[in-house]
């Protein structure tokens, strides 16, 4: 059994929700990484999505996209993401690792050398957000072959027949967007969002995320009744940015915000 | 037989050209550019779409465009017949109507009241933005600010034609970036949103049927060819940013394996200097904007700052299709140096009284050089994709004159 898996059974065994926080490696700097990794995890995260930082990040809104250009500007590289993965391993060895990005660094390093380097690294699971199921065929291979989850999208526009091709093509969890947009857009519509969902829960046993747009804990819970977890993302980076300048407030501010998400999911 | 018979046949069915192309998209996205692709297949094969799409290409472009012999110009160089495939005539200046009538076609076909676009040069908006005036659809121009910058006139004339020009702030502020907002922008309105890609890049069906639109301009000029010089030329020349003039040119002419081709990449100040746009010739196959093909980036994946004196060659990838012709041979790919092609902007300026857009002045530039290799009953036809009006400030600024 993953890791991913065993997070999510425990879950259902203890009737909670996961909650899975988004920041983007390097961001604002290299340095920063894994102490806010560590944060999230003492302030109730269940699962991190760690962010490959990409030049051109053409599913995310400005707040992401400038936590990428931040991190680029620091050089962090696909390299450096999986040095500070493995330093993060150093004293957790229980929270799942995803990573989530771009297919072009991928290919740059080369599709075995990336999921070698991610399994070794202690990385449970790859999200790649342009990279579909038609075109991932060889990439599900070399993942699976190292107990790697692969981590695929739904979205609002999802057919329920290309779901349950993409629900075959997945492991560990799968993540619906909530929304038609880019990260860290206006509003969700729940109640759309339940029945897309309810569809969808209909074709798979793997565990559904929420994410897109969330930015408070009353979404959060309101999410989490009708999913299996949160993914919150852009509410956090958008705090790391305010705070680039004083970097000692921002494990505090972050654990404050995915603190009060947790008590929402668990009240 | 043509040894590159199978050319016609691709894409396969997922968009693959060889390796190259695909769908390379998030998944809010798929569902689009699936209905798309069954809609252009459907009316790709209904007779009432094409004839609307040839009757719109005559009356309201202007076509056919003429095949025009430079003579004095190849009298001056000393070697193969040039002769010029003018579409700097058509409506709007440039090839890149062809290719949005298509579309907005295809955007009144699916009923969606919205159509946005990206641009580089300002061509691709200013042809959009006509097309939408034309249709009554509402219209938004994404283009990078440095660009709203150095092609101002274009950008007036947008608004002019009722659309709304978006400079994009983020990244290298040039097309590529205006690409991606353009591409954002759809995810959040697919559903009354219509894109009018302006190249042959981006995700299936998009190279297709892009490339589909512009192939009118290498079916004339094939027959042109035959009728004016009583068979078809040795060698095609057309500039390649993205790509569309050329395979619209090139197209027509794949199995006429006697016919050379050669796409001309922007060199920018020199490959040798890094500072350029010419990913076939210096860069590596990667996933961009939805397909895989060459890109210009660096060891870690990131795309990198091209530079060109001409803005609507100033991208870091290039349409997958040709990616699988310079992979097979086909087609050559060269470069000219912004240096060279400003020699070839004034040669045509002084001897033909024609002003070349700065892209289409790569094509004339590498023409220049091959042209006095062959000899004089050889014969060249040069895509002279758009006129050179919306470059004047640029090529002034570097001659040095003010305004």
């Amino acid at each position: 059994m993953s890791r991913i898996q065993a997070t999510f059974a425990q879950l259902k065994e203890n009737n909670r929700k996961a909650l899975i926080p988004y920041i983007t490696a390097g961001d604002p700097a290299p340095e920063y990484t894994v102490e806010l990794m560590h944060a999230l995890v003492e302030a109730g995260a269940d699962i991190l999505e760690l962010g490959v930082p990409f030049s051109d990040p053409m599913a995310d809104g400005p707040v992401i996209q400038k936590a990428c250009e931040r991190a680029l500007k620091h050089g962090t590289s696909t390299l450096d993401v999986f040095k500070l993965v493995t330093e993060f391993r150093k004293t957790d060895q229980k929270t799942p690792v995803v990573l989530m990005g771009y297919l072009n660094p991928v290919e740059a390093l080369g599709y075995e050398t990336f999921v070698k380097a991610a399994a070794m690294a202690g990385v449970d699971g790859v999200l790649i957000v342009d990279l579909p199921p038609e075109e991932a065929e060889d990439f599900a291979v070399l993942l699976k072959s190292h107990q790697l989850d692969s981590v695929f999208l739904l979205a609002p526009t999802t057919t329920l027949e290309r779901a349950r091709k993409i629900a075959a093509a997945g492991s560990g969890y799968l993540y619906y967007v909530s929304l038609k947009g880019v990260t860290g857009s206006a509003t969700i519509d729940v109640p759309a969002v339940a029945t897309k969902l309810n569809e969808f829960a209909g074709i798979t046993d793997l565990p559904l995320a929420v994410g897109f747009g969330i930015r408070d804990g009353k979404t959060a819970r309101a999410l989490a009744e009708i999913s299996d977890g949160v993914i919150v993302g852009s509410a956090l980076v958008g705090r790391i940015a305010e705070l680039a300048d004083r970097p000692s407030e921002m494990a505090p501010a972050l654990k404050a915000i995915l603190g009060e998400m947790r008590q929402a999911l668990d009240a | 037989m043509s040894k590159y018979a199978d050319l016609l046949k691709l894409p396969d069915a997922r968009g693959h050209f060889g390796r190259y192309g695909g769908r390379f998209v998030s998944e809010t996205l798929s569902f689009a550019l699936e209905q798309l692709d069954e809609q252009y297949t459907r009316l790709s094969a209904d007779p009432d779409f094409q004839a609307e799409f040839d009757r719109d290409l005559a009356l309201y472009v202007g076509r056919p465009s003429p095949l025009y012999p430079a003579e004095r110009w190849s009298k001056h160089l000393g070697g193969a017949q040039i002769w010029l495939k003018r579409e700097d005539l058509n409506h709007t200046g440039a090839h890149k109507v062809n290719n949005t009538i298509g579309q907005a076609l295809l955007a009144k076909y699916s009923g969606k009241p919205r159509v946005i676009a990206e641009t580089g040069a300002g061509q691709h908006g200013v042809a959009t933005a006509t097309v939408a005036a034309r249709l009554g659809l509402k219209c938004q121009v994404y283009m990078g600010a440095d660009d709203v910058q150095r092609q101002a006139p274009n950008v007036y004339r947008m608004k002019l034609l009722g659309a709304e020009v978006i400079p994009v702030e983020s990244g290298s502020r040039t097309l590529k970036d205006a690409m991606n907002e353009a591409l954002r922008d759809w995810v959040t309105n697919v559903d009354d949103t219509f894109y009018i890609i302006g190249t042959v890049a981006g995700p299936h069906p998009y190279p297709k049927l892009v490339r589909d639109f512009n192939a009118v301009a290498g079916r004339e000029a094939r027959e042109q060819s035959l009728a004016q010089i009583g068979r078809l030329p040795d060698a095609l020349i057309a500039c390649v940013g993205g790509g569309s003039n050329a395979l619209g040119l090139f197209h027509p002419f794949l199995t006429d394996d006697e016919v050379a081709m050669y796409g001309v990449e922007a060199g920018g100040d020199g490959l040798e200097t890094g500072r350029h746009a010419a990913p076939l010739n210096a860069g590596r196959p990667g996933v961009l904007h939805g397909n895989r093909t060459y890109l210009m980036e660096d060891a870690a994946g990131q795309i990198i700052e091209t530079h060109s004196i001409s803005a609507g060659l100033d991208y870091p990838g290039v349409g997958p299709e040709h990616s699988y012709l310079k992979d097979i041979g086909r087609v050559k790919y060269e470069v000219a140096t912004d240096t060279e092609v400003m020699d070839a902007f004034e040669d045509l300026c002084n001897f033909e009284g024609i002003i070349p857009a700065l892209e289409s002045a790569h094509a004339l530039a590498f023409a220049k050089k091959l042209a006095p290799t062959m000899k004089q009953d050889q014969h060249l036809v040069v895509n002279l994709s758009g006129r050179g009006d919306k470059d004047i400030m640029t090529v002034a600024a570097k001659q040095g004159i003010t305004l």
